[in-house]
């Protein structure tokens, strides 16, 4: 039907053409220029990005510290970088929580919302009282309340007394710490949640009816239906909670008072590279750590682009 | 990518999908209730137990996992209100100022990226629309230090400037691309009826495209509010002067000025500073929800 629509309009300029030489009439002249007026702001706001972007590559390599004009230091930074405890520490402490938080709140996400997708009712109900935790995750009040909740007179201490237990000290010891932040993150398995059940309502019905006909179990239309149909969209949260994640900082910075401690144990990357830029006003170090995470997260994101093609599933 | 046309599909979803509300036996339709109800009720426990705590006295607080106050204590709030050097609602209208410029600037400028790239022709708009979404993954800390220079060198350190400014340079990608995708939706031929009255580019913008896009820009909206609301780093950064402080730095400072005695006063803050995140959440629902199921925004 499309196509039978679009046609007409498709062959009018093509005519045109063949007419005869065309000169750019004034009003699509006129119609270019206000194209570009209405992307004024924008245009001004991608030189806000694209200068600094190439102004902090060249910072990575000086010595820049806001005080003295820069020095070019080639790769020193870079070296220093791999001589760093500290780094390498916020380097590990960013890899365990993304590389535990993200897979539990994915499959989480996924398995709520294939429970919801059932045709519930109270459906919209549910899915607010899921999804409210994931605006609430990365504000200030959350991550305080968190540092409390696990404190040692904490409620989950509390809980765990009803039953004789003992439990740790979560937030002073640094074997603990960083997995109360890891709880609080998949707390927030709302916002793939949504996606997922906007996913899932677009499977369409008529292949589970199919393959209930053909006596498929329900297990085995999930592997062979739901899962293939909505892999695109696994995909996709995949990538935004990985990047999104790579990036944590409020809750770092919060539950350890800007430190990142106990020992360092919830040193975020991006709290150590602020710490470095930002109070030791290293900047030119900060700017080099800046770009080696852009290159995980580019690397991981390309890793994961390739291997897509082996299981996410595109119906064109 | 994944990225979702919704209004269309939608509509689509709803042919297929058989109404299934009564499917399954009446004990695993009750089974399957109960285990949601209690999933949602350990989500929301540390939310209730945060608003009861507010109104304990501080030392009823700790190893108390009921909810219901045996001594109902509101001076928290009063003592709150007033802990740090300005009282509490001046930390209040601060991230309002922040918020609401904010607000407008995501709506003014990514309204017009959004238009000229839904329904302009000129050279080069698939490079700068390609340009655009690349800068959706791009992580911001790498502009950080540059821009931070940037702004100190324009003396705007200690000033909201920082904070505003950039969104009124359509910086938000995510915004410009769920007002494309909505602008799209559209019907073309408004804008063909409009030109053929003699409106130009801007008047059809303004009087026929601005007001059908009403819910992509209350979709905007919320979610400049909640996450300019939320924004601890951008204040943290820029923001010295303690009289300037929006909210999370303001909580922040409680943490400071730790102590059993401060624990009420900081819970009832935390309780005044998250309400009005759930009170939009409950108004906007509508608008987030879409929002979130058509650009995957967080």
């Amino acid at each position: 039907m499309s196509v039978l629509i679009k046609q007409p309009s498709g062959a009018a300029p093509a005519a045109a053409a063949a007419g005869g030489k065309q000169r750019i009439r004034p009003s699509r002249r006129r119609k270019q220029r206000s194209g570009y007026l209405f992307l004024l702001p924008w245009f001004l706001g991608m030189l806000f990005t694209v200068i600094p972007f190439f102004a902090s590559l060249y910072l990575a390599f000086t010595d820049y510290n806001l005080f003295t004009e820069p020095n070019f230091v080639g790769l020193a930074n870079f070296q220093a970088m791999f001589e760093d405890p500290r780094l390498i520490q916020s380097l590990k402490v960013t890899f365990i929580y993304t590389f535990v938080s993200v897979p539990i709140s994915l499959a989480v996400a996924l398995l709520v919302a294939l429970v919801l997708n059932r045709g519930l009712q109270g459906l919209s109900i549910y899915r607010s009282v899921y999804y409210l935790p994931s605006l609430l995750g990365g504000s200030v009040a959350i991550v305080m309340l968190w540092r409390y909740i696990f404190g040692n007179d904490g409620i989950v201490n509390g809980f765990l007394g009803l039953f004789g237990i003992q439990g740790p000290a979560w937030v002073t010891d640094p074997q603990f710490s960083l997995s109360t932040l890891i709880v609080l993150n998949v707390w927030t398995f709302g916002s793939p949640m949504v996606i997922f059940l906007a996913g899932l309502r677009q499977v369409p019905g008529m292949y589970y009816e199919a393959a209930s006909i053909d006596g498929a179990s329900k297990w085995r239309q999930f592997r062979s239906i739901t899962l293939p149909l909505i892999s695109p969209i696994i995909f996709f949260n995949l990538i935004m909670q990985l990047i999104g994640s790579f990036q944590t900082f409020t809750q770092g910075y919060v539950m350890s008072g800007g430190t990142g401690g106990p020992a360092d144990s919830t040193l975020f990357y991006n709290l150590y590279l602020y710490q470095k830029g930002f109070t030791e006003f290293e900047m030119g170090y900060a700017s080099a750590m800046a770009w080696l995470l852009l290159m995980i997260i580019a690397i991981f994101t390309a890793i994961n682009f390739i291997a897509s093609k082996f299981w996410v599933f595109y119906d064109n | 990518m994944a990225l979702l046309d919704l209004p269309l599909k939608r509509k689509l979803a709803k042919q297929d999908q058989p109404e299934d509300a009564l499917t399954g036996t009446p004990v695993s339709r009750f089974s399957r209730h109960l285990i949601l109800c209690l999933v949602g009720l350990v989500m929301l426990y540390p939310l209730m137990w945060l608003i009861s705590s507010s109104m304990k006295p501080s030392n009823d607080i700790f190893r108390q996992l009921g909810l219901w106050p045996e001594n109902w204590d509101f001076s928290n709030y009063a003592q709150g209100w007033t802990a740090l050097d300005q009282p509490f609602h001046v930390y209040l209208i601060n991230s309002m100022i922040v918020v609401i410029f904010s607000i407008v600037g995501n709506i003014f400028s990514c309204a017009l990226a959004a238009y000229a790239f839904a329904r302009m022709e000129f050279t080069g708009r698939k490079l700068f629309f390609a340009l655009m979404l690349g800068t959706l993954m791009l992580p911001g800390h790498v502009l950080l230090v540059p821009q931070y220079i940037i702004f100190s060198q324009l003396g705007w350190l200690d000033t909201y400037l920082p904070l505003i400014v950039p969104n009124f340079m359509a910086t938000n990608a995510f915004f410009i691309f769920l007002m494309v995708q909505f602008m799209k939706s559209l019907p073309k031929e408004l804008d063909d009826a409009a030109q053929i009255d003699g409106c130009g580019p801007f008047r059809t913008f303004v009087r026929v495209i601005l007001p059908l896009c009403v819910p992509a820009m209350a979709t905007t909206a919320i979610f400049t509010f909640i996450s300019t609301w939320n924004e601890f780093f951008g204040p943290l950064l820029y923001i010295q002067n303690q009289d300037l402080y929006t909210v999370p730095l303001a909580l922040r400072a409680f943490m400071d000025s730790e102590g059993q005695s401060m624990w009420g006063p900081m819970f009832a803050m935390s309780v005044v500073s998250i309400a009005p995140i759930i009170g939009f959440f409950i108004a906007g629902q509508k608008y987030l929800i879409n929002g979130i199921a058509t650009t995957g925004l967080k």
